[in-house]
């Protein structure tokens, strides 16, 4: 999972503070795996320091002055186009095509339509491996075996979640920026 | 072999439910292409449409030229059983008679003598490694074995199109690849153009590209390429 792409596109829904950010993230993305507040400013630090996002205010608090950070739109950019280009297909590839699914439905981007580039960059690796199969000896039959049930598991998934697209979609809305 | 079928804006609906509403597919021949989507997405409907078996309320049904759709019955099957071949799911073979007669009966429907045809037919059962089994009845044979007997019957009178429509359903993982070797290989033999409806990846895998069903529609890869 990317952790600053992922920040990136919470930044794109709307400005927020570090605290916040940290708050969206394990609530969408961090079950059982919450952010450390450490990675949160260290992400931040390396993003406004690449251009990416920018503080357009510091507002006092009762503790530490409290940043808003802001995407750019060389920021907005990268996002875009990391969530419309699918993963390169390897196994156990769940946990970064669900951050994209998630991330595309927040920022009302065209989910369905990553998804079907998804399945066919899955499938085109399929016809690769199957063709190894026809023309290889039972080890390199195995092994593509072994490779084509996890992709095949990958795309249950995409189907799935395509198929679930207008309930994910309602749900993880009512998490306000 | 210059068998290319294509359906246009198909449409067809069961009473008040509509199955395909505005299907396109264009298939070139010695290509094998998977129909994949949903079920329930029309997929199997559309197969039948470019089959011949079902009629659509609109559109065109094009193959080799012949508008299947202006066709009567008797033509449409006539063109069934001469140009195109089938595989379903569960084998549908007919149980009173011996896998040899079932692999025949195409050819039997198309007027061959009975001894020419089981001859022809018998020369698949080696090729299919189904070797000593031409004797025996439905009931006696695997279901790995059924199937292959279903792909023979399907591919003996050398069709111009073949339509499967989940022809490892039934079967496990490891049949099913066997069954889809032999039929891959065969098809590529004869030049057969295919047309397999699936909704296992690993079985789309084998076709040269995939197409997807959604809602009485077809959509194509925009990358997609005819060979």
């Amino acid at each position: 999972m990317s952790v600053p792409l992922t920040l990136l596109g919470l930044l794109e829904r709307a400005p927020s503070h570090g605290y916040d950010l940290k708050r969206d993230y394990d609530t969408l993305f961090g079950v059982g795996r919450s952010l450390p507040f450490g990675q949160v400013y260290a992400t931040l630090s390396r993003l406004t320091r690449d251009g990416k996002v920018v503080m357009d205010e510091v507002s006092p608090g009762d503790g530490p002055e409290r940043k808003r950070y802001v995407i750019t739109e060389q920021g907005a950019t990268e996002v875009n186009t990391w969530l419309a280009d699918p993963v390169a297909p390897e196994p156990h590839l769940q946990s970064v095509l669900f951050t994209k699914v998630v991330l595309a439905l927040l920022l009302d981007r065209p989910a369905e339509a990553y998804l079907d580039g998804q399945r066919r960059a899955h499938l085109a690796r399929m016809r690769e491996l199957t063709t190894v199969k026809q023309s290889g000896g039972l080890i390199e039959r195995m092994l593509a075996d072994h490779a084509l049930f996890h992709l095949e598991a990958d795309l249950r998934w995409v189907d799935t979640t395509a198929a679930r697209l207008d309930a994910l979609r309602t749900e993880i809305r009512q998490v306000k920026p | 072999m210059t068998a290319a079928l294509s359906a246009r804006a198909v449409e067809l609906s069961f009473g008040a439910t509509p199955a395909l509403r505005g299907a396109d597919l264009s298939v070139a021949a010695g290509e094998i292409v998977a129909v994949m989507g949903p079920s329930g997405s029309g997929k199997s409907t559309l197969l039948h449409c470019l089959a011949g078996i079902l009629v659509p309320d609109a559109g065109e049904i094009v193959f080799d030229g012949v508008r299947l759709h202006e066709l009567d019955e008797n033509d449409r099957s006539e063109l069934r059983r001469d140009r195109f071949g089938f595989v379903f799911q569960f084998g549908q073979l007919v149980p009173e008679l011996t896998a040899a007669e079932n692999v025949a009966l195409p050819l039997l429907l198309g007027g061959m003598r009975r001894d020419a045809a089981i001859r022809r037919a018998r020369e698949w059962f080696g090729r299919l490694g189904l070797g000593g089994l031409d004797g025996r009845r439905s009931g006696e044979l695997s279901g790995g074995q059924a199937q292959r007997v279903a792909l023979a019957r399907g591919l003996v009178a050398g069709p111009e199109v073949l339509f499967a429509d989940e022809p490892t359903g039934a079967l496990d993982s490891l049949t099913g690849e066997q069954v889809m070797d032999l039929l891959v290989a065969a098809a590529r033999e004869q030049g057969t153009t295919v047309v397999l409806v699936t909704h296992d990846a690993r079985v789309a895998a084998y076709a040269d590209r995939e197409v997807m069903v959604r809602d009485g529609r077809v959509t194509t890869p925009a990358e997609a390429v005819a060979p």
